[in-house]
């Protein structure tokens, strides 16, 4: 599971071990993914593959082993510094996408701009909505979308902050064939735009090759 | 601002709801805030009312009737005394002014008082129109009196026995207006005042210097301009003073004063002399001496209003706690409704905190939609509890010249208010502490 170093990692792990109880989750020797990489994490259902998304995402501790993210050690910082470092440096997009229903899509772009601490930037949120292909959509509530059209205000509020990560948890699945190629195209495209890397979780053998590289995780023994 | 926009927005996803939590928050703080400015308006009303009267000498009987009657016209009086007792005590050398005041008659639902025009002094009345009574049969109205009557200078009425409307008219014998009264925001102002023989003419007493000559049509009197005199308390200092001066200037003596000497061996009789001390002390040996007369009573408006005000304040205190029973019920349905929605927006903030969102501010974001509903349901319930206090108030005021308004603030509404937003508070806290605790990544693997 290794990858030859490069000068411009976004993220770092080594030694990286998780265990849920008794039962070992995750075992990495070492892992990197570069600045406009895209790799696809693929393997069986209980390997380890959204553990290890949410360990490189600070939300859970390692049991063993180094997380440097920018060449910062996110596992030893605090809960609300990880908590503002993650809005500020990562996107997110999972299966589910949780778009805030209260919020219209603008105003959940808008969110994510907002708790990333950055200056409102009303640009870049308007060029995100075009990219996107939401300009029309923009002052609709989430129940109003379909599930195509929510994944890319997901996608857009992933990325309206610029971050260097962006992590997704099988953001295809819920999506016909036709609409997870669209989703995954305009994923890549909009994190290559930032120059951010793309780790994507995924059991669907049919995106893999679409990425960069990808890194196949087996069930812990 | 985040947190306050997306709190307003999930109020407002929600909004049967919101406007139950906010609907019961508001009629709770309405019913307190209205409780709060009824009980410090009627009290400081009392107070208004009782003010320069240390004391009121009537028959025995229940002292607070005697109160009620004498000083707020509220009640019928326990009796009449006669005269000649009460201005033994008013030239008691520990009273400094002395007032009667005689009842029985009214017109359109307002008591008729015959006293004398110190009695105008006491609230400090300024006269509208005209001046005060200078005969028999002459009156003067209050405020709300004019305003419900029409009454001017140059009107004429009939009294009605009784102290409610619907009593026995007195036909032949009708009173001129001379006098009208700028409010005062006191009883005084539903009250017509005239001269004590006045009420013992149409009472058929014995009144043998001004009954006798006195025309009823016109109310004129012989002899009536030496009678008048200024607006002003009846000063027993003054009086000793004047007593030294020529017999010209006696001659312009005080009415009550003149009616006691003239008439200090009749019968004629009067509800109550409302009293006031030379000095404190007074208090603590008037009461008890006049008491021990056994055939008359000494009644304290101060201590009798704090019993009457005892006795609201049980009334109001059930009022009270059936308001606050409200304001707890909107406190738990927002508890309930917070609460209830975790488990459905578990997501939304397992997605927040992913965003960038720290435990702390998911913290605040659920306080802040609690107190949203709580903020808005005690600005409901202070516009209610004001308005309504407005309306029943212009109501009384109209009716029963009760001075009252919702225009005005409790003392102790901002600490209420403080209270009421704390409940809703609360009520979020629990809600708040489980979306703290979110597991985020548990959380989003169980989605």
């Amino acid at each position: 599971m290794s990858h030859n170093s490069s000068a411009n990692p976004v993220v770092e792990a080594k030694s990286l071990s998780f265990r849920y109880g008794s039962r070992d989750a995750v075992n990495i020797d070492s892992f990197q993914l570069d600045a406009g990489e895209s790799l696809a994490v693929i393997g069986p259902s209980g390997c380890g593959k959204t553990t290890l998304l949410h360990l490189l995402a600070g939300l859970l501790k390692p049991a063993a082993g180094s997380i440097e993210f920018l060449g910062r050690d996110i596992t030893s910082m605090g809960g609300a510094q990880l908590d503002r470092f993650r809005g500020q440096y990562i996107g997110m997009v999972f299966q589910r996408l949780f778009l805030m229903p209260a919020l219209t899509v603008r105003q959940n772009v808008e969110l994510a701009q907002q708790l990333a601490r950055q200056p409102r930037d009303n640009g870049r949120i308007d060029a995100l909505l075009q990219q996107l292909d939401l300009v029309e959509l923009s002052h609709r509530k989430p129940r109003m979308l379909s599930q195509g059209q929510a994944q890319r205000v997901a996608i857009a509020r992933a990325l309206v902050h610029r971050p260097a990560l962006v992590l997704a948890d099988e953001p295809t699945s819920a999506l016909d064939e036709q609409h997870a190629d669209q989703a995954l195209a305009l994923l890549k495209e909009a994190a290559a735009e930032v120059d951010a890397a793309l780790l994507v979780v995924t059991h669907d053998t049919r995106l893999t090759g679409r990425l960069d590289r990808e890194l196949e995780m087996r069930t812990p023994t | 601002m985040t947190w306050l926009r997306l709190a307003f927005a999930n109020l407002a996803l929600s909004p049967l709801t919101t406007a139950v939590n906010v609907l019961l928050m508001g009629l709770g703080t309405a019913s307190i805030v209205l409780l709060l400015l009824a009980s410090a308006q009627l009290s400081d009303t009392m107070s208004r009312d009782a003010r320069g009267i240390d004391l009121v000498v009537g028959a025995t009987g229940s002292p607070v009737q005697l109160i009620l009657s004498a000083v707020y016209h509220a009640d019928v009086p326990p009796g009449n005394i006669r005269l000649e007792d009460a201005q033994k005590w008013a030239e008691d050398p520990r009273v400094k002014t002395s007032i009667p005041v005689s009842l029985g008659d009214s017109v359109r639902g307002f008591r008729i008082v015959g006293t004398t025009p110190e009695f105008l002094s006491i609230y400090h009345a300024q006269f509208a129109s005209g001046g005060a009574w200078t005969k028999p049969m002459q009156a003067v109205v209050g405020s709300a009196v004019a305003a419900a009557t029409g009454f001017a200078p140059g009107s004429k009425f009939a009294g009605a026995h009784g102290l409610v409307d619907g009593g026995h008219v007195h036909d032949g014998e009708s009173y001129v207006v001379v006098g009208v009264l700028a409010p005062t925001g006191t009883v005084q102002d539903r009250l017509v005042m005239t001269s004590l023989e006045s009420v013992w003419t149409l009472h058929g007493e014995n009144v043998e210097h001004t009954h006798e000559a006195h025309d009823h049509e016109t109310g004129e009197a012989p002899g009536a301009d030496e009678h008048r005199h200024d607006v002003g308390h009846h000063d027993h200092d003054a009086h000793e003073e004047s007593e030294a001066q020529s017999h010209e200037e006696d001659t312009h003596a005080h009415e009550g004063h003149e009616i006691a000497e003239a008439r200090v061996d009749s019968e004629a009789e009067i509800t109550a002399m409302l009293l006031s001390y030379r000095t404190p002390l007074a208090a603590t040996s008037l009461p008890r001496d006049i008491n021990a007369t056994g055939s008359l009573q000494a009644a304290s408006p101060a201590m009798e209003v704090s019993r009457v005000l005892q006795l609201v304040g049980v009334g109001m205190t059930a009022l009270t706690a059936f308001a606050w029973v409200l304001v707890a019920t909107a406190g738990l349905s927002i508890f309930a409704a917070l609460y209830g929605s975790l488990r459905a927006r578990r997501g939304e903030h397992a997605m927040l905190r992913c965003l960038g969102a720290t435990r702390g501010e998911l913290l605040l974001y659920l306080i802040t939609e609690g107190l949203l509903m709580s903020l808005l349901g005690v600005a409901l319930g202070v516009l209610l509890g004001h308005g309504v206090m407005e309306l029943v108030g212009s109501w009384l005021s109209n009716s029963r010249g009760v001075v009252m308004t919702g225009w005005t603030w409790a003392p102790s509404e901002a600490l209420l208010l403080l209270g009421l937003l704390c409940v809703g508070g609360l009520s979020a806290f629990i809600p708040a502490i489980q979306a703290y605790r979110t597991d985020v990544a548990r959380t989003l693997a169980e989605a």
